[in-house]
């Protein structure tokens, strides 16, 4: 066994090189929450030059570019990070696994995406951002019509952004597969695990669409091809289908792990174990493969004909079917149980009739004709964002009162947490609210602007304030973390809240090695099994050795910086920019495949004396 | 008797909610809640049956979650470990099946009318044929058999179905008269059709849906639905008929000498001008400027202005002009009445 010395990394160089998943599901948190504050922002700004008619703060070109960076920020800054920071801090943990499979992957997929949404939003102070919308039809999105470097930037950053989530997916798929501990067969993982399974798998197969869709689009703009030229017999509804079929999946990407967070916080606090189990595994598979078949509901309107229309129209209402399984299956979770309504069951339990709303107006969406009133009008822009903030956002913020201790080793303050939630709660309802009607009363989406007299101005009103008021709920969270990580407390206890999984049976925050030694799963909530049985831990699968760990690099971090320079480069036909890029990426990977990564290890003495400071 | 008015109180946001979508609100010549043709109210049917069925369900979820909550919350002192419950077959199917009888009892009307509303009138001798084009930011009309050209203001008669066909000049729009029926995209390089009809005269709110530049939101049109008599008279002033002679004619006539230097590059009138822009024959009977603007002299002088001001990121290139010379302009527009 060769022994090399172990890299002892501190301060910013530490977290720059570090392969952890639990420091790299940290990166992904502050990162995600970083571009979903300035999400918000532009969300709140639309919402202002909203409130009234006819008002001038933000109209024209200014706002489709607060319009198009709110959608594009949201959907692959902020959500997309924000649910991988939990996979990250969480999944190896409810496996019983040490890291991912691909330590090394792991921390160049964050620093890609990182890269990425840095290079994305430098667009607003380097010639404008993109203002084609999130989803950047074309021809609007083309040369002729979008001038400006905006939509080139918006190409490459989220082809940047877009590899590290592929990679990342590649990764969680591989770690579910190979790394769960002894005993854990693939029907006894926890809820959380099955939907980053199946998210993952998601991502593997839609996201090379829109890399597709990209490619196409970054050749036409940059290299004059003619892809989505009609005049040169290209086709404009080529974008269109890549985008949603990568599009529609990634609705599923973000929501699957939300219902797997609600579905661990649900049954901890309502202290039994899952509600059908079985089903809900099921349904999450079923809706992940539906997922696929559903593209053309979001181009009802675009003409492709009464079958494709109500053939789809069918395949978007079967979703309804699991999606209802497993909302009753919460509710029967909760039945019967002993409720305990902290900050985080609040969020999971908010999130029901929430997210059944969102799911109810979608099936109103799935009806194609009566889809011809509601696209492109503020029903849908209400619809979405019952799914992704009543649903996915609800979801998010219940997991991180759950296992911030887990990450932090310290305890988010719970009666701030209430108030973060009810006045988050409520504001989102007044917001999105009023928006369904708004929709059916004849708003369009995308609108800078509305006309007095058609009455549109209360709705409006409710919605603005709405905003105002989630706003500071969210403010709140970032209050509760201040006051959580300034305060002098005693470390959180490696079980605070009478947990059901694996994760809880380590100290808080979880050692380097996560596992002193490999558990061994007895079934489902195996560590229920185990405080029921009247055991004080799980039973080790293996004697207590030394640990292997994976050597912490540099080089995912300059491999981002030579995407990032290339992207630079391609974005201002500046080719020599992209071949320098480009050239730094292909000599890192020359030193990551000439050199070998042995690794180290943590020796036994270490363990111990981690394992005797640990509060178990 | 408080237990039913206590039960009362708590069913009156829902019923509330329920009346306020069923008497319809919003503008009448706008809201999709208050159809006003054929294609519309089918899609209000739909709209109707779906709400109906989506708050059944609705309501199962909220009852069964209130008393949960209520009757399950922890109580103080009680620690006991409640049953750790596998699951119940029966249940399980019964929110299996159910959701399916729902979703046949909405799909079979959900198939009929697409097929209904996908209906191709285009050879039917008695329903209007119209091509639609859109452009940023403006929308062109065409009635190919009467040989009109007309740009913002589109007219069909009552009670008669109005084939139309949708073409893009640019970007991708879409047609959408919400109180007339749901909306349709115009892409480039494609056609597509739609029908609707109406069944109550008036002037109805047209919007552009499909986000397509800078002023996507200013993208209005008008629907003027009048009696056949009335539109048989437009179509018969439109083809044959000439211009009311102006106020002031010859204010009037040093705007055409303008308008015949600097505008009629982009601008038809009778025929005779550029297709760029909006065709301008009948302006002085429209009721817009740009679709957008009150059609009087001060709104008009604006607008040739400074269009960018009205509407950001339009094509119109207009020199800058003298204010005698935007009066003059204004005024020969608004000459331009069919008689």
């Amino acid at each position: 066994m060769a022994q090399h010395v172990r890299p002892r990394n501190t301060g910013l160089w530490d977290w720059i090189t570090t392969v952890d998943h639990k420091k790299i599901g940290i990166l992904y948190l502050v990162a995600g929450g970083f571009f979903f504050l300035l999400g918000g922002l532009e969300a709140l700004l639309m919402r202002l030059q909203l409130m009234y008619p006819e008002q001038n703060f933000f109209i024209g070109a200014t706002f489709n570019e607060l319009l198009t960076m709110h959608g594009t920020t949201m959907i692959f800054l902020a959500a997309m990070p924000l649910i991988f920071a939990v996979m990250n801090a969480v999944v190896p943990l409810q496996i019983g696994a040490r890291d991912v499979a691909f330590p090394f992957v792991n921390s160049l997929g964050f620093w890609l995406f990182f890269s990425g949404g840095v290079l994305l939003n430098l667009s607003w102070f380097m010639g404008g951002a993109p203002e084609a919308g999130w989803t950047a039809y074309v021809p609007l999105s083309g040369m002729q019509f979008s001038k400006t470097t905006g939509v080139s930037f918006y190409v490459l950053g989220l082809q940047i952004a877009g590899i590290g989530t592929l990679i990342g997916g590649i990764n969680f798929l591989v770690t579910i597969i190979n790394m769960r501990a002894p005993g854990m067969t693939f029907m006894r993982m926890p809820m959380f695990t099955w939907t980053a399974f199946i998210t993952s798998a998601l991502i593997l197969f839609a996201f090379p669409a829109i890399t597709v869709g990209l490619v196409l689009l970054m050749f036409d703009r940059i290299f004059g091809a003619v892809f989505f030229n009609v005049a040169s017999g290209g086709n404009v509804l080529l974008w269109q289908h890549l985008f949603w079929i990568f599009g529609h999946p990634e609705v599923y990407i973000l929501i699957l792990p939300a219902f797997g967070m609600i579905s661990e916080v649900i049954s901890t606090f309502a202290k039994k174990r899952l509600f059908g189990y079985s089903a809900m595994v099921f349904a999450t598979i079923v809706i992940g493969f539906l997922g696929f078949m559903v593209w053309v509901h979001h181009m009802f309107t675009v003409g492709l004909g009464p079958v494709a229309n109500s053939l789809f129209s069918i395949a978007t209402m079967l979703i309804a079917v699991p999606t209802g399984i497993k909302i009753f299956n919460w509710l029967f979770t909760l039945w019967g149980g002993q409720i305990r309504f902290t900050a985080a069951n609040l969020f999971a339990v908010g999130f029901i009739p929430t997210f059944t709303i969102g799911g109810m107006t979608g099936v109103m969406l799935s009806v194609a004709p009566a889809d011809y009133q509601y696209q492109d009008s503020y029903f849908v822009v209400a619809h979405f964002h019952y799914v992704l903030v009543g649903g996915m956002m609800l979801g998010l913020f219940a997991a991180f009162y759950y296992w911030w201790p887990k990450m932090f080793g310290k305890m988010l303050n719970e009666a701030m947490g209430k108030w973060n939630f009810w006045l988050f709660f409520i504001g989102f309802h007044l917001t999105f609210f009023p928006q369904h009607f708004l929709g059916l009363m004849g708003m369009p989406r995308r609108v800078f602007t509305f006309m007095g007299g058609q009455q549109l101005e209360l709705g409006n009103l409710i919605s603005t304030w709405g905003a105002i008021i989630m706003g500071v709920g969210t403010l709140l969270f970032l209050v509760n973390v201040a006051y959580t990580h300034m305060k002098k407390q005693p470390q959180a206890p490696a079980d605070p809240w009478d947990g059901r999984t694996l994760e809880w049976t380590i100290a808080s925050p979880a050692p380097e090695y996560n596992f002193a030694q490999t558990p061994r799963v007895r079934g489902i909530d195996a560590f229920w099994i185990e405080k029921m049985a009247g055991n004080k831990g799980m039973t080790p699968a293996e004697p207590l050795g030394p640990i292997h760990m994976p050597s912490p690099s540099v080089l995912p971090f300059i491999m981002s910086i030579g995407f990032f320079i290339a992207g630079m480069g391609f974005v201002f036909n500046k080719y020599l920019f992209a071949i320098v890029g480009l050239g730094i990426v292909l000599i890192c990977m020359f030193f990551r495949s000439y050199k070998d990564d042995e690794g180290f290890h943590i020796d036994v003495e270490e363990i111990k004396e981690t394992e005797k400071g640990a509060r178990l | 008797m408080i237990r039913r008015l206590q039960h009362v109180g708590r069913m009156l946001p829902l019923l509330l909610m329920v009346a306020l979508l069923l008497t319809g609100c919003g503008d009448p010549y706008l809201s999709a809640l208050q159809p006003k043709g054929s294609v519309a109210d089918m899609q209000f049917n739909l709209i109707k049956l779906s709400i109906i069925i989506m708050l059944g369900v609705f309501t199962v979820v909220v009852v069964i979650f209130t008393y949960v909550l209520i009757r399950y919350r922890k109580k103080k002192g009680d620690n006991s470990i409640p049953e750790q419950v596998e699951g119940n077959h029966k249940l399980e199917i019964i929110w299996t099946a159910i959701p399916f009888v729902l979703l046949i009892i909405l799909a079979v009307p959900m198939v009929t009318t697409t097929f209904a509303l996908a209906k191709d009138y285009s050879n039917d001798k008695n329903v209007v044929q119209i091509t639609v084009t859109g452009h940023q930011f403006w929308w062109e009309f065409e009635y190919p058999d009467q040989k009109i050209k007309t740009a913002q203001e589109l007219y069909i008669p009552v009670n008669k179905k109005a084939h139309i066909k949708l073409e893009s000049a640019d970007v991708i729009h879409s047609f959408w008269v919400p109180a007339l029926g749901g909306k349709k995209d115009t892409n480039p390089g494609m056609t597509n059709y739609l029908w609707l009809d109406a069944k109550e005269e008036g002037v109805f709110q047209g919007r552009c849906a499909e986000l397509c530049g800078e002023s996507h939101a200013l993208m209005d049109f008008k629907v003027k639905v009048v009696s056949q008599e009335e539109y048989d008279q437009w179509v018969a002033k439109m083809t044959k008929g000439t211009n009311k002679p102006a106020n002031n004619a010859v204010l009037a006539d040093q705007g055409a000498e303008i308008f015949q230097k600097s505008c009629v590059n982009c601008h038809a009138v009778d025929g005779k001008g550029g297709p760029a822009g909006p065709d301008l024959t009948n302006f002085g009977d429209r009721t817009t400027v740009a679709g957008i603007l009150k059609n009087d002299k001060k709104q008009l002088a604006k607008w040739l202005t400074d269009p960018e001001a009205v509407k950001p990121g339009n094509l119109m290139i207009i020199p800058k002009l003298e204010e005698k010379q935007v009066d003059a302009l204004v005024e020969y527009l608004h000459s331009l009445k069919r008689e």
